[in-house]
């Protein structure tokens, strides 16, 4: 094997430019590859993380009736006596934090503007509640006890032109099927990270949003963050009451399951033409070897090279030119991975709605990618050059030998 | 001892409907230790009666025969087999692998044939310094002389102790000094090492080094008798 390897070593040298070139084409579409996988894997992985710190939690305890389209206040839809249930599921151990959320549909106005929004009554001092509070650019979080002031999200503060103080007039649709208005002083502006989501929410103290509402002692869902997410299965089986049912965070981003498994057959099905137009690349170099060289082969079958060890050659070429292509392509796609893993490639809003994804993508390469890109890159080259290595093999040595130099 | 023998062997080249006759109904026996030129126009035969005895090539009708075994019905791998262990080649254009030394490609037929490093080495400093070229051993083909060159491909032709050595028109693309030293150096080599020649050429200064003549026209023999070295 040492003596194929300096000899393909030795071939490859004879046109370093040639060579070169077709390395890098490898190497340039391996990187592409390496980036576009690390993208959607840091654009899936944010968007679940974001979906779950913000929106669904890793449990979610809601009344049997609940209906989360709705988005209503109505009795019969809503859990009561929130809290207690709520510090009950969070005496469970593996519970890092529990608590009860009221949903309801309304509409900020402030003079001739207004925007629909989703209002979400929190307990201001729950742990769950830190994407807002850490996410806050201007003035202060709620207190449970404040009854005119409201948090709101940067670009519903930008769109309306409203600041830290300014005041602000909300419509809600109440239990009894009205309406209800109010007039709230803006307390603090947040941002998460998602301007998607960021302006479609206003967040009242719980009890003021159940006063407003009319809702009672009465929550939407209780929201419940785990130490451990793959142990929400076993948490939602430990709840139990039959007035309630529980959803796992699998259960309720089903929608993100599948575009991530989809994100990832796409990304193969990509690399396989990317890596199919590349590879014709490095094949055309392998032929025109094998063209050049024909003689040359007509001599080492003279010597009684065989067919199968003329192959071997030629693979081990194609071998040494993939090697270094996958060497090259995963230096700069990670280097470019890593590079935007930290700075992050701003989109703004998607706009894609029913999925949460952040303002900012952070690519994030995981090394089973790596691995299966790579390895596909290389088993995709070497097989495509059995071609050329095939061809040179049949060569009858009489015509080989006759060949133009 | 017989090393090759062609009977009754007869190769034909079809071009659409054309059929060209290189050689018809040829038999001839190569004993060992000989110095045999094979001598005629072009066209006559002579290359292709050196590749069916070299393995390289099979006949249309007839058998061919190296040390006693039948070659002329075996398939690709076991002609290989054949070449690798009983056949060295010599040709016309000075055919080395241009990416390997002069030592490498003196050493490639013995890598072929499976053997050890130390016995390599051996092998390859004897060969080398019988043709002279020892201190050229780290030297590519493209720093030779044309005269160099066919020297390595000769040490190489040799290295696998064949039965028989097939050259084809060894000589003819080198000057007259370098020519006679590559015939002297052929004849040298059959003396000393007692390995069968067969060489096809058409110059009469190369003609004079053999001592069997064998003389195509069209594709058969045309005489058959002793050389002037004889």
């Amino acid at each position: 094997m040492r003596n194929y390897l300096k000899m393909a070593y030795r071939n490859l040298l004879r046109h370093r430019r040639r060579s070169a070139l077709s390395a890098l084409a490898l190497a340039i579409a391996l990187a592409l590859l390496v980036f576009m996988a690390a993208f959607f894997k840091g654009e899936m992985r944010s968007s679940l993380e974001d979906t779950l710190r913000l929106s669904s939690g890793h449990l979610q305890v809601r009344d049997i009736d609940y209906d989360p389209d709705k988005s209503s206040v109505a009795w019969g839809y809503l859990i009561e006596k929130p809290s207690e249930v709520a510090a009950k599921i969070a005496s469970l151990p593996p519970v890092r934090t529990a608590t009860p959320r009221l949903f309801a549909s309304g509409i900020v106005s402030v003079g001739q503007d207004s925007a629909g929004v989703q209002i979400i009554g929190i307990e201001p001092d729950s742990e769950a509640n830190a994407p807002y509070r850490q996410g806050l650019v201007a003035g202060e979080f709620l207190t449970a006890e404040d009854r005119n002031g409201i948090v709101i999200g940067t670009p519903l503060a930008e769109s309306l032109g409203l600041q830290v103080g300014s005041t602000l007039n909300l419509l809600v649709n109440t239990a009894e099927g009205t309406v209800d208005e109010q007039t709230f002083t803006v307390r603090g502006i947040f941002s998460t990270g998602s301007s998607n989501y960021d302006k479609g929410i206003v967040l009242l103290p719980l009890a003021k949003a159940q006063a407003f509402s009319g809702a009672g002692d009465r929550a939407s869902i209780i929201f419940v963050l785990l130490e451990d997410r793959e142990q929400a299965q076993a948490v939602a089986s430990a709840i139990t009451g039959a007035a309630y049912k529980v959803l796992t965070w699998q259960e309720m981003n089903e929608l993100l399951v599948l575009v991530n498994d989809f994100s990832n057959a796409y990304i193969t099905f990509l690399s396989l033409i990317i890596l199919g137009v590349t590879v014709t690349v490095i094949v055309n170099t392998m032929l025109m070897a094998v063209f050049e060289r024909t003689r040359e082969i007509g001599i080492l079958a003279a010597l009684g090279m065989k067919g199968r060890q003329i192959i071997t050659l030629f693979l081990t070429e194609a071998a040494l030119l993939a090697l270094g292509g996958v060497a090259v392509g995963l230096l700069a796609g990670g280097a470019l991975s890593a590079y935007f893993g930290r700075v992050g490639i701003y989109f703004g809003d998607l706009g894609v709605s029913g999925m949460i994804f952040g303002d900012r993508i952070y690519p994030y390469l995981m090394l089973d990618d790596v691995l299966r890109l790579s390895v596909t890159a290389f088993l995709v080259t070497l097989l495509a050059c059995l071609y050329p290595a095939r061809l040179a093999s049949r060569m009858e040595p009489v015509e080989a030998l006759r060949a133009e130099k | 001892m017989e090393v090759a023998k062609v009977e009754n062997v007869s190769r034909v080249y079809r071009v659409g409907e054309v059929e060209t006759y290189a050689l018809r109904n040829v038999s001839l026996t190569i004993q060992n230790g000989e110095f045999t030129a094979l001598v005629g126009p072009s066209g006559s035969g002579k290359t292709t009666l050196l590749q069916l005895l070299g393995c390289l090539d099979q006949p249309t009708s007839g058998r061919v025969f190296i040390n006693g075994q039948e070659v002329s019905r075996l398939n690709r791998d076991q002609r290989a087999d054949i070449r690798k262990g009983h056949i060295g080649f010599i040709f016309q254009f000075f055919a080395l692998i241009p990416t390997l030394t002069a030592y490498e490609n003196v050493e490639m037929p013995l890598l072929l044939n499976g053997m050890s490093a130390r016995q390599r080495h051996e092998r390859v400093m004897e060969l080398l310094k019988a043709v002279d070229l020892l201190d050229r051993k780290d030297n590519r083909p493209d720093q030779m002389s044309g005269g160099q060159q066919q020297r390595v491909a000769i040490a190489r032709a040799l290295a696998p102790n064949p039965s028989i050595v097939l050259a084809d028109e060894p000589t003819a693309n080198l000057d007259t000094t370098n020519g006679e030293q590559v015939m002297t150096l052929m004849t040298r080599l059959n003396q000393e090492t007692g390995v069968t020649f067969v060489f096809a050429t058409h110059d009469p200064r190369v003609i004079r080094y053999a001592r069997r003549v064998i003389t195509l026209r069209d594709g058969t023999i045309a005489e058959n008798g002793t050389g002037p070295a004889n």
